[in-house]
């Protein structure tokens, strides 16, 4: 076990876990920050999908140990009343069937319109193509991440 | 208007009690009024569900502020009925939807009827009771307001939560008539509305969960917190066929994190199984900790001793078997019209295809688990749950404890699919509380949902198709084996459009578990017919779509048979308005198109689906899509169902199996197992529906089984191949 000094939505917060502990258990086990979801736990289907100093990352293949200074935005900071851009399109479109992914899908999509503000329809494809969507709701992903970049 | 009795007998009954701090609040208990005809294609979710699917009821509370709390019964999945089925209650409450609050409702099995996720049938079984769970409430709520003003109740309307009167022009909410409705006596009759005077119902109403799934709130079994609660994970044999030996836990216990190891007992020998105790491993290894990453660690470097209980299997062993069992003749038909068998000898074409599919893994994308405190008292679980009440009858045997000690709380669920029709993961979870004496969340990592599972059958099925001189088809026969069990519904389509009708089911035992996985059967023999059709239809030179035609017109206008589980009219009519809509006779270059219809689940799909070749694989451009399910409660979350089989549809077709070496699945993790993903989905998908005014249907599974035909015919024209053996891309490339 080992102290760590995080930054996570904002908030300094310290947790003392095994310095091999995929930040994903650290927010789920730890700091009760279960928005983001555990799926495969190999960076295959995305997911975990957090914010790392604004860039998409697979929370259960990162170690707590190598964080550092870097910032991570979970779900649950992406805004402060759920009205970031990405989250009003995906209730607009009415994206979710089962729900459980679209953390992941909508922190992806939060990393590509940050570097891309307005993506071609193959930029979303390649950019979201990690993020595994069993219940089949790609079209309004799509459709809402296109919103989103308009707003 | 439908006069409807409210079903009051020694049975049954509404009981309508004030809550403390006033409103009022009715409970529901019919049990035989709502049953709906039984009809024909029961049989397609017999598998998947207990008999006793009818009983449906609701529970709703208004406040006397106005605001409506409406329990919603049945678990949710995705399937988004945690917002239609409110809103059906909604509706004939006569409330504004704004003023309406869902709440989900535990397993109450004296109160709530049929609370099952499973067999598309949670809308169509809902229907009638939910409709007169709000037409009562209604009802009691004019009758207060009638004692109130001293008129007579059939002078009062309502409108969005207001009972009013129009030539003294007084209005009151319901919020104020609660208290006094509360004592209203329970109308033995209510009338229902007109469905031409919907307010909710048919329109476009979000999905009442969304602003959590986007904020990442507390949903989903997996979120499930509770002071003091430990963290449990399993470890199971890893090969079908084998069972636990022995385990050394005292390496693994002296690891960091990890307070207990030991062998558990799930489900003894002694417990009788009923349908939904579908389970490989009986007997598991249990770790316990307070942090779920210690024990994936513990897990990892744990080893067992396991023996030999039954021979591992292979997957070629399963081709080789199900080859010879259609070779073999069975002993009697499933159904036979006329003698096809003569007629095929003699017809002046005959065209035989055999089509094949792999077992396939559910892959809900949250892993299953569940949350467990059992006591010397009580037993409380929540988690995902397609089936809690077949849980708590499992649980009352296996713990020993009364139905009535037993509590079970849905959560959302991260897909279904029909996996958690199966619920052992909450089984293990009590058995594993009841050990260690505190309350438990058992979690499964990927690699144990995978490895672990309740699969959709193998397959594989040959068709035979009598042609005469004239092209006219005269002959069909189908066989159709699986392991453990045939895909065959001897009395769907063809079945009554022709005289000469065979249909033979064959089926071998393994040891692998299986179990409904959406749209069960319907998922693999939809697409292996509606290829084979096309194919007999080419053969005929005849339109795929014309061809199919004039089957459904024999089956109109003298069907073959008593027993055809289908409407051919409806049949039809989603083909021609799926011909219509995508301009079927329109040729592109380039641009090749494929057709497929199916019946299951009791809602009509047709599809067309368009590909282009991009660097040798296909694009799917769009699908056009039909679909008669009567009445479509909520249209933009119908779409959004409808969108979502068809991917999923084409997905498995294309790229998913799961594939068996000695008993052990080849494939544990995303990495192996393909699932599709966003840049494979279809560009675009066009939806209609029949609006005809009929009772609804579900939509959780009927637009999945046709795509797969759809997209191999299209596939035929793009390449000039025919696929018959899922998945349609090799491993090479895919």
């Amino acid at each position: 076990m080992a102290t760590f000094d995080l930054n996570i939505n904002g908030k300094s917060l310290q947790v003392d876990v095994a310095p091999d502990t995929p930040i994903l258990w650290v927010l789920r086990d730890d700091l009760q920050l279960v928005g983001t979801k555990y799926g495969c736990g190999i960076a295959q289907c995305g997911a975990c999908t957090v914010l790392l100093d604004g860039v998409a990352v697979r929370a259960c293949s990162l170690p707590v140990a190598a964080i550092g200074e870097k910032a991570i935005t979970t779900i649950e900071g992406l805004s402060e009343a759920g009205d970031h851009p990405l989250q009003k399109a995906w209730i607009e479109h009415d994206v979710p069937q089962c729900g459980y992914c679209q953390a992941g899908q909508i922190m992806n999509a939060a990393a590509l319109l940050k570097r891309n503000p307005n993506p071609s329809d193959e930029e979303i494809d390649r950019a979201m193509n990690g993020n595994i969507c069993r219940c089949g709701t790609y079209i309004r992903i799509k459709a809402a991440i296109k919103t989103a970049a308009k707003a | 208007m439908t006069r409807i009795k409210t079903t009051h007998n020694r049975r049954s009954f509404l009981k309508a009690s004030a809550l403390a701090g006033g409103g009022m609040a009715l409970g529901f208990n019919w049990l035989v009024g709502c049953k709906p005809a039984k009809v024909a294609g029961e049989a397609a979710v017999a598998e998947a569900v207990p008999a006793s699917w009818f009983e449906v009821n609701a529970f709703l509370k208004i406040a006397d502020s106005g605001k409506v709390t409406i329990m919603s019964p049945n678990p949710e999945i995705g399937q988004n009925v945690k917002t239609s089925m409110p809103m059906i209650v909604a509706e004939e409450l006569d409330v504004a939807w704004e003023d309406v609050i869902v709440e989900q409702a535990g397993l109450d099995t004296e109160n709530f009827r049929r609370q099952l996720a499973g067999g598309s049938q949670s809308i169509r079984q809902g229907w009638n009771g939910l409709r007169m769970a709000g037409a009562t409430a209604r009802r009691m709520l004019l009758e207060a307001a009638a004692q109130k003003w001293q008129v007579p109740v059939g002078e009062l309307t309502t409108s969005e939560g207001k009972v009013m009167h129009a030539s003294t022009d007084k209005s009151i909410s319901y919020g104020a008539l609660a208290a006094a409705a509360a004592e209203v006596k329970v109308p033995e009759e209510v009338s229902l509305k007109d469905p031409k005077d919907f307010k909710i119902i048919g329109t476009s109403r979000k999905n009442v969960d969304g602003p959590s799934i986007v904020t990442g709130a507390p949903l989903y079994g997996l979120d499930t917190y509770r002071e003091g609660m430990k963290i449990a994970m399993i470890v199971h044999p890893p090969a079908f066929g084998l069972k636990f030996k022995g385990v050394d836990v005292k390496k693994i216990k002296e690891m960091p994190g990890v307070e207990d190891v030991f062998p558990v007992t799930v489900m003894p020998d002694h417990v009788k199984r009923q349908w939904s105790d579908v389970q490989a491993f009986s007997q598991q290894i249990a770790l316990v900790g307070d942090s779920t990453w210690a024990l994936i660690k513990a897990k990892r470097a744990l080893k067992a001793q396991w023996t030999e209980a039954s021979k591992g299997e292979n997957t070629e062993d399963h081709e080789q078997k199900m080859t010879a069992l259609l070779r073999k003749l069975p002993e009697k038909a499933a159904r036979k019209d006329g003698d096809a068998e003569a007629v095929l000898r003699r017809a002046a074409k005959v065209v035989e295809r055999t089509y094949s599919a792999p077992f396939l893994a559910h892959n809900t994308m949250e892993p299953m688990n569940f949350f467990a405190d059992v006591t010397a008292e009580k037993a409380e679980l929540i988690g995902p749950i397609q089936t809690p009440a077949s849980m708590q009858t499992t649980l009352s045997k296996v713990l020993d404890m009364d139905k009535s000690q037993i509590s079970i709380m849905m959560t959302r669920m991260g897909g279904g699919f029909g996996r958690r029709l199966y619920g052992h993961f909450g089984i293990e979870a009590a058995v594993i509380s009841k050990k260690i004496g505190a309350p438990v969340k058992l979690v499964y990592t990927r690699e144990d949902d995978m490895t672990q599972g309740v699969y959709r059958p193998t397959y594989k099925v040959t068709y035979r198709a009598g042609l005469d001189k004239d092209n006219k088809l005269v002959a069909f026969h189908v066989k159709g084996a699986g392991i453990p069990s045939s895909p065959i519904f001897p009395n769907r389509f063809p079945a009554g459009t022709l005289d000469n009708y065979l249909a033979e089911t064959l089926e071998a035992e393994t040891n692998i578990s299986t179990g409904a996985w959406r749209a069960p059967r319907s998922n693999f023999i939809a697409g292996a017919e509606q290829s084979f059709l096309d194919e007999v239809a080419e053969e005929a030179g005849k339109d795929p779509i014309e061809f199919r035609l004039e089957l459904f017109q024999r089956a109109i206008d003298d069907p073959v048979g008593k027993r055809n589980d289908y409407d051919a009219e409806r049949y039809a009519g989603v083909l021609k308005l799926v011909r219509e809509k995508s301009g079927w006779d329109q040729k592109r270059s380039g641009v090749y198109r494929g057709v497929s219809a199916y019946y299951c689940h009791n809602s009509y799909v047709a599809q067309v689906l368009d590909i282009v070749m991009e660097g040798g694989k296909p694009r799917i451009k769009k699908v056009w899509c039909a679909v008669d399910c009567g009445i479509v409660v909520n249209p933009d979350a119908a779409l959004n169902q409808i969108e979502g089989g068809i991917i999923d549809g084409i997905g498995h077709a294309m790229y998913s199996g799961l594939t068996f070496k000695d008993g052990k699945p080849e494939q544990d993790n995303f990495n192996r197992y393909r699932l599709i993903r966003h840049a494979e989905a279809p560009i675009e998908i066009e939806t209609f529906f029949v609006d005809n005014g009929i009772d609804p249907t579900g939509l959780g599974e009927p637009s999945l089984p046709p795509i797969s035909a759809a997209l191999a015919n299209a596939m035929y024209k793009a390449t000039g191949k025919r696929l018959y053996h899922q998945p349609f891309m090799s491993k090479s490339q895919a």
